[in-house]
């Protein structure tokens, strides 16, 4: 066991900092492009796509990857942007797709040019996902697709959907769903905001009204798309990156327990709350040390095992705990609401705690709700016999 | 950076837990509580695998080996829920090693590595009194007063015993003045005694009160790791019980209502695996996080241990309530991980008072 990086990970770190102090802070309306553009030449970002398609093609180095992280972390430098685009729609056409749809899409979404929504979720397929129904049929050289997708976040923001859709009806139900990518800026695209319990409206319901999209705009073969929209990438996965938030959190919570006042003193000094914050901290301690352990495993190949299937949820439960402890330390600012940060009015310290107490709420249904993490890691971590019910509808 | 264990140190859980399995499996264990004779058998074979010398310098007959090491058996020992006398022992040996004169460990050390002598440590006291600045007992060259709580202390050479002044003194098995009773434990796989002391010769340590702070530390990371490796097993065990009991047809484990339970038990299991590492990777290699961090494995893991035993009474329903099922084993090893050395909460308050974001 060792905790350090031998010298050779070392120079490479310098190798980053001395690029990051050359790099960064820039000037200019397109710094952050800019910045982006050296950072993926110099092989900093997009380590796993191509140069051709706007990468940096660098060979899979989960230790690299992550002093990377450190160090651009630490000079608040703008790392790959965020967005479902560049993580997932991206590595998924880089496994699956042909070669013009890599071509055309990959490059400008990487740059975060082309935005992405995910049309997934429908209203009467949440958890059971693969019952969706919106239907894709084959018009002469074109799919016209009806139906309606929700919790589409971004949206009305979107150029392009990557999107399930059900065009082999007469199959079993996870094979008669493809995948096809659809142009956003079309006819027949409606898209309404979803207002969520904070106030603010973070994702939208999409309708989809005879819209239409080219023949070849299909990833996979018809009826894989069950499959590629499971493509996951494990190049240099941030495994790291969950603690270290868990940490900024409890660090926050400990600033916000100094701070108020509980029974005359500050909260810090109250034997209840000490009590829970450690009770915090033996979690997020795990949650570090797990981290350590999975990019371990990472970098040497092997399979981290069970762990993996589980951060998600240890993630939200963790969250939850702090989100507890923030509103017991409130006191009576717990009444308050999120505030009106998403029109720019910015919220009081309480109502950012607060903001984050619903939101984390938000945190444990998106991407698969907390009871759909606990089948997943008795089925798939414990191996345990499926729900007789699922098993059923599978077939 | 590779956090993980060495090839050296899985065989060395591999060849423990296979001793563990051929010599004391459950069936094995369920005898063992009927009687309180020490299983000088099974300390002469984990013996054989220098176990007890593991940690102890090579120059006292010892392997030279980390507390990492000494934790990674504990965890199998814990997994196995193999009864004796190991934890005390490697304890008072640390303490000795780390404490001693280079005479007292030339004369003590090499009979504790091979195993032929036994010994333990005496930390606690009346009133849950763990803590060596905390300590009342007093005393030099004799000691009279008493010690609580105190390991395989009937079948013990030798007690390292904690004084006043966070003081460590040795006192040797049939010293005149000292008596040992067994005190009604619910574990019965590592039993406890009490014992006092009536003008009892005991030699102190030189360097006592350095090391046993370092002892207490190595002791919380011990007790996390073994509570690792037991409250594996119990989720090991409910996971099998899920896969073979039927009920309305169909195995249990289908029952989305246990399998979450069982999900979330795992969820309390897995994730201390790295904690325990490096809260006894910290004693050797990081002095700055070596206290808090057994502190807070030493809390968080025995209390998840304790729960865990908890939900797998529930698990197995009617069956693990009783004395035959061998989850009242483990469940009884939870309670003396959580107590022993200081609670959970006592270990929590110590935590906050070494941590940065507390200041």
């Amino acid at each position: 066991m060792d905790l350090t990086y031998d010298s050779e990970l070392e120079s490479f770190r310098d190798e980053v900092r001395s690029f990051l102090e050359e790099n960064w802070p820039r000037q200019g309306d397109d710094a952050v492009q800019a910045f982006r553009q050296r950072a993926i030449e110099a092989g900093y970002l997009y380590r796993h796509f191509p140069r051709k398609y706007g990468g940096s093609e660098q060979e899979a180095h989960p230790l690299k990857g992550q002093i990377i992280r450190e160090e651009f972390g630490r000079a608040r430098a703008p790392s790959e942007p965020l967005g479902i685009g560049p993580s997932m729609l991206a590595p998924t056409l880089l496994e699956r797709g042909t070669e013009w749809q890599k071509e055309k899409f990959i490059p400008r979404t990487l740059t975060g040019e082309l935005i992405w929504c995910q049309g997934y979720s429908e209203p009467g397929s949440g958890s059971d996902l693969a019952s969706l129904r919106t239907k894709g049929e084959l018009v002469g050289d074109e799919w016209v697709i009806n139906g309606q997708k929700v919790w589409t976040s971004g949206a009305h923001l979107a150029d392009y959907m990557f999107c399930l859709v059900r065009t082999e009806p007469d199959a079993p139900k996870h094979k008669g769903i493809s995948y096809l990518l659809i142009d956003m800026k079309q006819p027949g695209v409606e898209v309404r905001p979803l207002r969520t319990m904070t106030g603010t409206a973070d994702f939208n319901e999409v309708f989809l009204n005879d819209v239409r999209t080219p023949r070849d705009w299909i990833v996979g073969e018809r009826g894989e798309g069950w499959l590629v929209s499971r493509t996951t990438l494990k190049h240099e996965r941030n495994s790291i990156g969950g603690a270290r938030r868990t940490e900024e959190s409890l660090n926050s919570l400990a600033r916000l327990a100094k701070k108020t006042m509980r029974n005359g003193r500050p909260a810090i000094e109250d034997p209840e709350i000490r009590q829970r914050l450690a009770t915090i901290e033996g979690y997020v301690q795990a949650h570090k040390y797990s981290g350590f352990r999975q990019l371990t495993k990472d970098a040497k190949g092997e399979s981290p095992g069970i762990i993996t299937l589980m951060m998600k949820l240890f993630s939200t439960n963790l969250q939850h705990e702090v989100s507890k402890l923030s509103l017991d330390l409130l006191g009576a600012d717990g009444m308050l609401s999120a505030g009106d940060a998403h029109l720019g009015k910015p919220a009081s310290d309480a109502q950012s705690w607060i903001g984050a107490y619903m939101y984390s709420l938000g945190i444990a249904v998106a991407g698969g709700t907390a009871n759909i993490q606990r089948n997943v890691i008795g089925e798939r971590g414990l191996g345990l016999p499926r729900d007789a019910a699922a098993k059923r509808s599978a077939k | 950076m590779n956090f993980d264990l060495t090839e050296e140190q899985r065989m060395l859980q591999e060849t423990v837990g296979q001793l563990a399995e051929r010599q004391c499996p459950p069936t094995e264990i369920h005898k063992r509580l009927e009687s309180d004779e020490h299983d000088a058998a099974l300390w002469s074979s984990l013996s054989g695998l220098g176990l007890p010398g593991l940690a102890i310098d090579a120059a006292h007959g010892g392997a030279g080996l980390e507390i990492l090491d000494l934790a990674v058996v504990s965890e199998t020992l814990g997994y196995h829920a193999v009864p004796g006398p190991f934890l005390g022992h490697v304890l008072a040996a640390h303490a000795i090693g780390l404490g001693g004169s280079e005479e007292q460990k030339k004369s003590w050390l090499p009979a504790l590595a091979s195993g032929e002598r036994i010994a333990t440590i005496a930390f606690g006291e009346a009133g849950s009194v763990w803590d060596p600045e905390h300590w009342s007992l007093s005393g030099s060259g004799s000691l009279t007063g008493e010690k609580t709580f105190v390991p395989s202390a009937a079948d013990a050479d030798l007690i390292v015993v904690g004084l006043t002044g966070g003081q460590l003194g040795v006192v040797e098995k049939g010293a005149s003045g000292l008596a040992i009773e067994p005190v009604d434990c619910a574990d019965l796989t590592r039993r406890v005694f009490h014992v006092s002391f009536d003008d009892t010769p005991c030699e102190t340590l030189p360097g006592g009160a350095a090391a046993a702070p370092a002892v207490r530390d190595v002791g919380l990371s011990l007790l996390a790791a073994d509570a690792f490796g037991g409250s594996h097993r119990l989720l090991d065990m409910c996971v099998e019980y899920a896969k073979t009991r039927e009920q309305f047809g169909v195995t249990i484990g289908s029952f989305q209502g246990l399998k979450h339970q069982l999900a979330n038990m795992a969820l309390d299991v897995e994730p201390n695996r790295g904690l325990y590492w490096f809260a006894a990777y910290a004693q050797d290699h990081a002095p700055e996080e070596a206290q808090r961090m057994a502190a807070i494995a030493k809390a968080h893991i025995t209390d998840r241990y304790m729960q865990i035993g908890r939900d797998s009474v529930e698990a197995h329903g009617g069956i693990g309530f009783t004395w035959e099922c061998d989850v009242q084993i483990w469940f009884k090893r939870a309670m003396f991980d959580r107590a022993f050395l200081g609670t959970p909460s006592e270990h929590r308050e110590r935590a906050v008072q070494l941590a940065p974001w507390a200041a």
